[in-house]
């Protein structure tokens, strides 16, 4: 028989956190540090409006784009977090996720060959998506020495003829880092410069715990060359919904709406009725995680320092990603001894990307008695290998 | 201290009472003898009156029941409700009583855990024969579902992969 396969997909290479999920699921009283989503139970007004949209039998397609009103509170909510107009009709889709923005993004724009610049560590999925979308990834290492921002020079050293968009996320999965309106602003100069497009991942904006998290669809001239991703998986802990969303302009979202169309028809009903009740009653719910993710997150750094494990100081998402490098171990190495003599799970760095190999990537969303049990099994690790 | 950091301690204490005060500086980013401080402050007010155990006595397999009496009474002319709230409240059965605002009673008085014969026998011979006591009306809690906001139901179990992107 003939391999049936598609060589694209065969070369693709398999996430990086594989591996470590089929060993971790063997080992009874494993404290995971690994998990990318919420602790925290969908708040219950969120919950009781799908039950409700499901007594109510609204369980047909909806529009292509999504509920109107659904679309009309995600325009009103991003007015008023970042004082951006976007038209309901023609500038949103509501997506199966931030994940499935990113994909239909990636897909509208990328002509064969095209490079998309990626700076890294990043979330797992760009890479391999722009590839399936016949593009070219084209990394941009970050590190720590910059708070894992981007800078202008980094991003004009990678540009070439063939390079069409900028790719970024932040708060960023996995550094927690965050670009604040002086980041942005030297880096809007180099794109408006080359002609690129941004596509922005902000799935993690609403967890930003120094000062107020800033778009860069909202800087000067920007809008027009952004297609900005947000969703309600970390913000309102709504992973299991599948729910998220892009705006774009329409001559942009027009065409991401057709691949949107054709793929998956419409995003999932019931998470769509629930999503109007969280954006318009959310904002209590998304302060009181904040907070309690905030105060793990000081938590964790004071451990870090206290285990003299250096570690910059992430300011969102609930991920903070410690330099391993000093052990002489590779990332995976580092997270497969810690989870057999420690019963920790991390997730190795390397995992987003090549240069996050020094690094291995913490997540906070869990309760602070699992974080000072595993601090304890993490320091008596780091003292063991030191001592040798 | 300012209100918000103040009532910021609490609310860590009372989900919590066994972090540490280096833990609620850390948490918080107060420093450290600021908390010790105002947490000693406010035991000296009595604002944190005391630091207890949170038990589902359900689960410690005793045959004991939780009650909940409504009483209703007659105030005495210069003494208001207080004086008749101690007779009550001293008696060690009884765990928490509340005036309340309107209805057709006046007190909530809930009783420790006891036996259906010791609640019965309370109820008769100590608060019933109390002299402004003209009513009293006994209910048996069926079911804890929820206490000090915590889901006693649910349980702790973590519903999630062990590791995602
Ligand atoms: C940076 C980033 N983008 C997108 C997603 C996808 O989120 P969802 O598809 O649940 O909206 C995640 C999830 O971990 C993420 O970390």
């Amino acid at each position: 028989m003939r391999d049936f396969v598609c060589k694209k997909i065969k070369n693709l290479k398999p996430s990086g956190i594989r591996k470590l999920f089929d060993i971790v699921n063997e080992i009874p009283n494993v404290i995971s540090l690994g998990i990318g989503e919420p602790d925290f139970d969908t708040p219950w007004h969120i919950r009781e409006e799908g039950i409700y949209a499901l007594q109510k039998g609204r369980t047909f397609y909806t529009s292509n784009s999504g509920l109107e009103e659904l679309r009309n509170e995600i325009c009103e909510y991003i007015n008023r977090k970042y004082n951006l107009k976007y038209d309901a009709k023609n500038e949103v889709v509501v997506t199966v996720g931030g994940s499935e923005a990113i994909d239909i993004a990636l897909r509208a724009i990328i002509d064969s060959g095209d490079e998309i610049i990626c700076p890294e560590p990043c979330f797992v999925s760009y890479q391999p998506c722009i590839i399936m979308s016949g593009g070219v990834p084209i990394s941009i290492p970050l590190s720590a020495e910059n708070d894992f921002r981007l800078t202008a020079t980094q991003l004009e050293a990678a540009i070439t003829p063939r390079t069409k968009a900028l790719l970024i996320s932040y708060p960023n999965n996995p550094t927690g880092a965050i670009m604040e309106l002086e980041d942005l602003a030297p880096l809007v100069d180099v794109i408006i410069k080359y002609d690129l497009l941004v596509i922005t991942d902000e799935i993690y904006s609403e967890l930003t715990y120094e000062g107020k998290h800033v778009s860069i669809a909202s800087m000067p001239n920007m809008k027009k060359r952004t297609i900005l991703i947000n969703g309600f998986s970390k913000s309102y802990a709504m992973t299991g919904w599948r729910l998220g969303y892009a705006l774009a302009p329409a001559n942009i979202l027009k065409y991401m709406l057709k691949i949107h169309q054709f793929g998956i028809m419409s995003a999932p009903t019931i998470s769509q009725y629930a999503a109007i009740t969280a954006l318009r009653d959310g904002d209590k719910d998304i302060e009181m995680m904040r907070e309690a993710y905030n105060q793990r997150r000081r938590y964790l750094i004071d451990a870090f320092k206290e285990m003299k494990l250096s570690c910059f100081e992430p300011y969102g998402a609930f991920y903070v990603f410690p330099n391993i490098s000093e052990f002489g171990m590779t990332s995976e190495e580092f997270s497969e001894k810690l989870l057999k003599e420690e019963n920790v799970a991390v997730v190795p760095g390397a995992a987003f990307g090549e240069c996050g190999d020094k690094y291995v990537r913490i997540s906070y969303a869990c309760s602070i008695d699992e974080l000072r049990e595993a601090i304890k099994r993490l320091s008596r690790f780091v003292e063991k290998l030191r001592c040798k | 201290m300012n209100i918000k950091d103040r009532n910021k301690i609490l609310a860590l204490l009372e989900k919590d009472a066994k972090l540490t005060t280096k833990e609620i500086s850390v948490m918080l980013a107060i420093g450290e003898d600021d908390v010790k401080k105002e947490i000693k402050s406010m035991e000296d007010e009595h604002l944190i009156c005391g630091y207890h155990a949170f038990i589902n006595w359900d689960k410690a397999e005793d045959d004991k029941i939780s009650a909940l009496i409504e009483l209703k009474v007659t105030p005495q002319r210069g003494m208001g409700y207080d004086s008749i709230a101690k007779k009550i409240y001293e008696y060690p059965e009884v765990e928490s009583l509340y005036l309340m605002s309107a209805g057709d009673y006046d007190f909530t008085v809930i009783l420790k855990k006891a036996t259906m014969r010791e609640i019965a026998n309370f109820v008769t011979t100590k608060l019933a024969v109390i002299e402004e006591v003209r009513s009293t009306s006994t209910h048996i809690v069926m079911t804890k579902y929820k206490e000090f906001g915590v889901s006693l139901a649910d349980g702790k179990k973590d519903k999630r992969m062990a590791i995602t992107p």
